[in-house]
């Protein structure tokens, strides 16, 4: 259980972000870059998005037809289960509705795959509805290669690890299953709200 | 508790149910204030699996930092802190892993490699390693008496600094920031297959990293911890 830490003051608070900042967190300024390993670069005519998996007729798309697709610019609130938590981000990007638009399946969840091996596992109704995109474009620029450019997911109600970066296709799956860092000790799902980091929270 | 440099102090714990980690691991720290206030921060383990139940972490205080200044300079000997963990099972190193070892520090980012060169030592492991650490100064650079001994112990641990601000005089080693060349001459040969481990800010991660994929080495024999922000 909690106990006071000797002399531990912390910063002035801020009563306009208390409400907004999941507990544990932190606001920063700066946007922390944090991966596993190199960071890929796979040149754009070569990237493909797919929709893989227990799905009647898979899909992809070339980078040229996924940029004509309908996109949208969106502000939110991001949160890394490393503690820091990011206010009023601009993204642009392609809605996963839009991609899942008319795809019949009895899935319900759904791992993101990405360049370099990563993958991240998430109910497929956590993609669907609104709360989804794949983006192209942060702060109006170009989505820098360290954040995960050309494209990455963008999910920003779970914890940010779940944003896959360098993402490539979702493949849908009738089970949940571990992703990359839910497989090294990291929660199934990962509700900032709720605090869930890691298994067993 | 040691002061490692001007700005950088290690805390060493003992705590009583500790089940052990692996080098490489975190803690997270949490704080709680009188008002019920609570700062959460993960640290890395800077001790080796071998120390049972102390852990060790090693903080830097950051200028503008709300647990850091605390960490640095208020904790005393005998205050209690909360901690759980250990997290994180990717970038760990065990010395049953018999390939050759790259550990590239960038400033503070030595404290979660000096895990996996502790646990080096303390298995006394023969497998070849070699720690590439970027410092400002000789001034900055941390643990800097252990790891003189350690690399002049002539068990098979290369320990090369880079000081990129300031060089003391009659300094002979390199001078710079971490470039093409000198991974060139610290990196062991591609078909030796090592395994490397690089920690430190993104800006210095992020350039070392492409710089040993472009060398030919293995992108998933490289693995790569960071904090900060992009542009530096």
């Amino acid at each position: 259980m909690s106990f006071v830490t000797r002399g531990f003051r912390g910063r002035p608070r801020r009563t306009d972000e208390g409400a907004r900042l999941p507990p544990g967190q932190y606001v920063t300024r700066g946007f922390p870059v944090l991966s596993a390993g190199p960071t890929p670069r796979t040149p754009l005519r070569e990237w493909t998005f797919s929709i893989t998996g227990e799905v009647d007729q898979p899909r992809r798309w070339t980078w040229d037809e996924f940029r004509s697709l309908p996109t949208e610019t969106v502000t939110r609130d991001i949160h890394c289960v490393t503690k820091w938590s990011k206010f009023d981000t601009v993204w642009e990007g392609v809605s996963v509705d839009v991609l899942l638009e008319g795809v019949e399946t009895a899935a319900e969840y759904v791992m993101a795959f990405s360049d370099g091996g990563y993958t991240t596992n998430l109910p497929l109704e956590d993609v669907t509805g609104g709360k989804a995109w794949v983006a192209f474009a942060y702060d109006s620029q170009p989505l820098e290669p360290e954040h995960g450019g050309p494209a990455r997911l963008l999910v920003p109600h779970l914890y940010f690890w779940k944003s896959a970066k360098w993402v490539r296709g979702l493949r849908l799956m009738a089970e949940d299953g571990p992703g990359f860092w839910e497989t090294y000790g990291y929660h199934m799902y990962g509700d900032p709200w709720r605090e869930q980091r890691y298994s067993g929270d | 508790m040691v002061e490692e440099t001007p700005r950088v102090r290690s805390l060493v714990l003992a705590v009583p149910d500790w089940r052990g980690h692996r080098a490489g691991q975190h803690v997270d720290v949490r704080l709680t204030a009188e008002d019920g206030y609570q700062a959460l921060r993960s640290y890395s383990i800077a001790s080796a699996p071998e120390d049972g139940q102390r852990v060790t972490l090693t903080v830097e205080r950051l200028d503008d930092g709300e647990v850091s200044p605390y960490l640095v300079d208020e904790v005393r000997v005998g205050d209690r802190l909360e901690l759980r963990g250990p997290i994180g099972g990717y970038f760990v190193w065990e010395a049953e892993k018999t390939a050759p070892l790259l550990l590239v520090a960038g400033g503070s980012g030595v404290c979660l490699l000096m895990a996996m060169l502790r646990h080096w030592a303390a298995s006394a492991s023969a497998v070849p390693t070699r720690l590439l650490y970027s410092s400002r100064s000789l001034r900055d650079v941390i643990y800097r008496d252990e790891l003189g001994r350690l690399g002049a112990a002539g068990d098979g641990l290369e320990v090369i600094l880079t000081l990129t601000r300031e060089q003391p005089a009659a300094w002979t080693g390199f001078a710079r920031r971490i470039d093409r060349e000198m991974l060139t001459e610290v990196a062991c040969p591609t078909e030796r297959l090592p395994l490397t481990f690089l920690c430190g800010p993104t800006t210095v991660v992020e350039a070392a990293a492409d710089l040993l994929v472009e060398l030919g080495h293995d992108a998933t024999r490289i693995k790569t911890e960071r904090f900060g922000p992009t542009g530096g």
